[in-house]
């Protein structure tokens, strides 16, 4: 029999380099409370509560947030329709050319981030179309689409292809077959994509550079803050919030998929 | 006006890409009748199947259930239900909701349906399950949710695709009495597919022998296990012994295949026996009810099996001997 | 009631079961439509515009077909910009298969229930964190008063760290101003990329695999040379084609720590941006879709898409 045990060395790396994921990640926690405003000093002179009023105070990032939100929730409506659709043909339906299309809704997040934008920012050029909310969505929802086709593709895919049969052979059609046993079934996984996509959108700052024109999203104010920086302490608690936001729907999507294995069919 | 047949194919061939899966098959299934599709895998018999489910349609030919032509027709619209193999029970419904789903589906009051529901269960006694989760049910009581849900909205014919396949042996034998009485109940026609000849021919009225896309002969139990049309169905159903047509001209007078069934041979001495029916023991097994014996008689296999207690030589040499009518003649040589 | 009643919409329903080309058709009307107009279209405008050329007395593009944009690429300093990113994007490939393979080992082979889930989470949670907090994280982290120097000062090693940053080219004044800071940053950020193809990989080979190789007597090295490497390498190149084309295309982390030297992504930007080159820009990003295709064409050469 193999040992269960993790060997030393394996165990001792494999900290480590946890280590190396998530010690940032909480540093900013700690840098969110520090007293010090010039510099990044370390360790913190002292803890306070005192900015996390400040970064209250402030419009501006009240105003960034708000177009993050509503960015995200349009381009996650738009995208939770468009990759559903997608899956559903991919899978549900024989047809050629299957793989072409999947590989065009892969297409907008496996090249890098700089060539949609860029390539968006020259379409919106030669259209002469003004930058606005809409041509940010519109950015947002094309990588978007990928992350809920991803999810629901699985999905689609574990559930039993005679569930669907029975339920014809009971006398749905197939729309009432879509709406009592598809959607159901994978409704937890559209949730996670949707979710998922949000947080994507939401965090979203390559892409938004080149489609947003004057608007400020908030990770287009953060990036401002890094390079420009004004007032760094409320840069660290803004900072500090983007991770919550964006660790919720994370924790949330991971939750819904979790337990999707025991799904249709696996009768024997 | 009464249809003399439940469910008639005429012509029908299913042709995917290269492979043709059935092959211009004609096939009748009385009105009542517990009839069985037999074969092994990829002879076609699911198929047909879900030709007549409607999950397929034919390249050719024609479906008709109760004298109504179905071709084209989709599956919501036939008056037939099926037992899936892998039940497809819903996973996101309760048990009573599952059963209760094609009430729901033609609009029928909740108090109807469920009342509906809950008597589909008793019949397959599962009266109080209705609550729980089809996660929460051992594979056998899984199989009597897709049996209910099949039955509650009376279809025309019942289809089943092996049905008893993922049970365990003990669970099998029961549950093929189950659905024989269910179906005497119901007064039904059941249509079922498998692979097992001892399943086909204990609960079916009727069975097709299917082979290679076409059907190699239709009749009750007793028709296929004595008298085979060929040598496919003699060796499939049962395992006959098969003897070659010279042999069989000497014995019967025919030059024909014949088949004879393991059961119908006797070991006698070998004195005065015919000299092509001396032979020697080359394995034999203890199965508790009887034994079974294998011979080679110059060259050509032969089995015997005897019941338990009959006392058998164990070495030299034996000779085989049968009565006439044991002998069942089939095709003439090739 | 042996057969449900036909229901309004029953007609179409009808005629989609009957023809599922047709329902294909429908549902990927839409998506593929947005796809091929938005995405593909504005490729193809990219496309377009990197034939084009800047006027250098107007200052204007002048969208005649030429091929002096693509020329000026390969000056002098374009190529040093496109050589530094490649071979950033490189280094961050190997360190980050090397750093990423303990992780994925033991997320695969060792760890069950909620240790699983705690790895799973471990390497989610970065993943999908905000990129410039990410960012933020490590100019925290490398600032000449951060952590990290004081780390080394706690422990008596700033000599080394000093050291380390005397070496010309890759050191600098402090380490947020020096290539290793920015490669440390990439390596950060694309990390997780790497750990979960790999895991996936590795998830993939049977354990019996490993007590056979064991069985038939070979020692823990050769069986991870023989058997869990070989098997493992699908997934080390399906995660390298993440971290190599994230690299190429970045130009966020090579603009907040690291030096002034330019970096592919940097290019394009500033020369669609403050200088107003477009066709410049443009023909700057066919070098990383042209790299990427070059590689995933090598990868596939290779046999690796046909193991995942």
């Amino acid at each position: 029999m193999r040992s269960e045990r993790t060997p030393l060395p394996l165990a001792l790396a494999a900290g480590a380099g946890l280590l190396f994921l998530l010690g940032p990640l909480l540093l900013i926690f700690v840098y969110a409370f520090t007293t010090e405003e010039r510099s990044f000093a370390w360790p913190p002179p002292g803890l306070t509560l005192r900015w996390f009023a400040v970064a209250w105070e402030r419009p501006d990032v009240w105003a960034a947030l708000f177009l993050s939100l509503k960015v995200a929730a349009v381009s996650t409506l738009l995208a939770l329709v468009l990759g559903t659709l997608v899956a559903a043909a991919v899978s549900r339906t024989r047809f050629f050319g299957r793989e072409t299309i999947s590989l065009l809704v892969i297409l907008p997040i496996a090249l890098p981030g700089i060539v949609t934008g860029i390539a968006l920012r020259s379409a919106f050029g030669m259209m002469e179309i003004p930058f606005s909310f809409w041509t940010i969505v519109l950015g947002h929802a094309t990588f978007c689409i990928v992350v809920v086709y991803n999810n629901a593709v699985a999905r689609f895919r574990r559930l039993s292809g005679s569930l669907v049969e029975a339920s014809m052979d009971l006398g749905a059609d197939g729309f009432q077959t879509f709406r009592h046993i598809i959607l159901p079934n994978i409704g937890s996984a559209l949730l996670a994509g949707g979710m998922l996509a949000f947080a994507l959108s939401f965090d979203e700052v390559i892409v938004t550079t080149f489609t947003a024109g004057q608007q400020q999203t908030l990770p287009l104010w953060m990036l401002e803050e890094l390079i420009r920086p004004r007032q760094r302490p409320v840069t660290n608690v803004v900072a500090m919030v983007v991770v919550l936001v964006t660790f919720l729907p994370i924790l949330a999507a991971f939750f819904l998929t979790r337990d999707g294995g025991e799904t249709a069919g696996v009768g024997k | 006006m009464p249809a003399s047949t439940a469910v008639s194919l005429s012509k029908v061939s299913r042709v995917f890409g290269p492979v043709t899966a059935l092959d211009g098959i004609d096939l009748d299934v009385r009105p009542g009748e517990f009839f069985a599709m037999l074969g092994p895998s990829g002879s076609g018999k699911t198929t047909c199947l879900r030709l007549v489910a409607g999950f397929e349609q034919p390249s050719s030919g024609r479906v008709a259930i109760f004298g109504e032509d179905v071709t084209g027709v989709p599956p919501y619209r036939r008056a037939v239900n099926t037992v899936f193999q892998d039940y497809a029970l819903f996973p996101h419904f309760d048990v009573r909701d599952n059963v209760a789903y094609p009430l729901m589906l033609r609009k029928v009051s909740k108090a109807e349906r469920h009342a509906a529901a809950e008597a589909a269960l008793e019949m397959v006694r599962l009266s109080g399950y209705g609550a729980r989760r089809p996660a929460q049910l051992s594979g056998g009581q899984r199989q009597r949710v897709a049996l209910a849900r099949a039955i509650v909205a009376r279809p025309k014919v019942l289809l089943l695709d092996e049905p008893l396949g993922a049970l365990d042996l003990k669970l099998r034998e029961s549950m093929q009495e189950e659905l024989k009485s269910l179906q005497r109940a119901l007064g039904l026609t059941f249509v079922f597919v498998t692979h097992d000849q001892g399943e086909a021919l204990s609960m079916a009225d009727r069975i097709a022998v299917f082979s290679a896309g076409r059907i190699e002969q239709v009749g009750s139990p007793e028709d296929v296990y004595r008298r085979p049309a060929n040598r496919f169905v003699a060796d499939f159903v049962g395992s006959a012994n098969i003897l070659p047509p010279g042999l069989v001209a000497r014995l019967a007078g025919e030059r024909r295949w014949a088949s004879l069934r393991p059961e119908d041979v006797r070991l006698v001495a070998c004195e005065g026996a015919d000299p092509a029916l001396v032979g020697r023991i080359t394995a034999r097994s203890y199965l508790g009810a009887s034994t079974r014996l294998a011979l080679d008689l110059g060259g050509l296999s032969v089995h015997v099996v005897r019941p338990a207690g009959e006392l058998l030589p164990t070495e030299g040499p034996v000779a085989i001997a049968f009565e006439r009518e044991a002998l069942h003649l089939m095709e003439r040589e090739a | 009631m042996t057969r449900p009643p036909r229901r309004p919409g029953g007609s179409l329903a009808d005629a989609l079961w009957r023809r599922p080309g047709l329902l294909a058709a429908l549902l990927l009307a839409l998506p593929v439509l947005w796809l091929v107009v938005v995405y593909l279209g504005s490729l193809a405008a990219l496309l377009v515009q990197s034939f084009y050329a800047l006027d250098d007395f107007s200052g204007l593009v002048v969208e005649e077909f030429t091929l002096a944009t693509y020329a000026q690429l390969f000056t002098a300093a374009n190529l040093a910009i496109i050589q530094r990113t490649v071979l950033m994007a490189a280094a961050v490939t190997l360190a980050s298969a090397v750093v990423a393979f303990p992780i994925a080992y033991v997320a695969a082979r060792y760890a069950r229930g909620w240790r699983k889930a705690a790895f799973y989470l471990a390497v989610m949670l970065p993943l999908w964190s905000s990129y410039l907090v990410k960012v933020y994280a490590w100019k925290l982290i490398l600032a000449k008063e951060g952590i990290l120097t004081w780390a080394f000062a706690k422990v008596g090693l700033t000599p080394l760290l000093e050291a380390v940053l005397a070496i010309p080219g890759i050191g600098g004044n402090s380490l947020s101003v020096s290539y290793i800071g920015t490669f440390l940053v990439f390596l950060y950020v694309w990390l997780p990329y790497m750990i979960l193809p790999m895991q996936a990989a590795l998830e993939r080979v049977p354990t019996n695999l490993l007590d056979a190789s064991a069985d038939l007597g070979a020692r823990p090295g050769e069986t991870f040379r023989h058997v869990i490497l070989p098997l493992a390498l699908p997934g080390v190149v399906a995660g390298s084609i993440f971290t190599f084309s994230l690299t190429l295309g970045d130009y966020i982390i090579p603009q907040i720590v690291g030096s002034s030297r330019l970096f592919i992504g940097q290019a394009v930007y500033t020369q669609q941006g403050t200088a107003g080159n477009v066709p410049l820009a443009a023909a700057f990003t066919m070098v990383p879709i042209a790299i990427m295709g070059l590689y995933l064409w090598g990868a596939k050469r290779a046999g690796a898409f046909d193991a995942l």
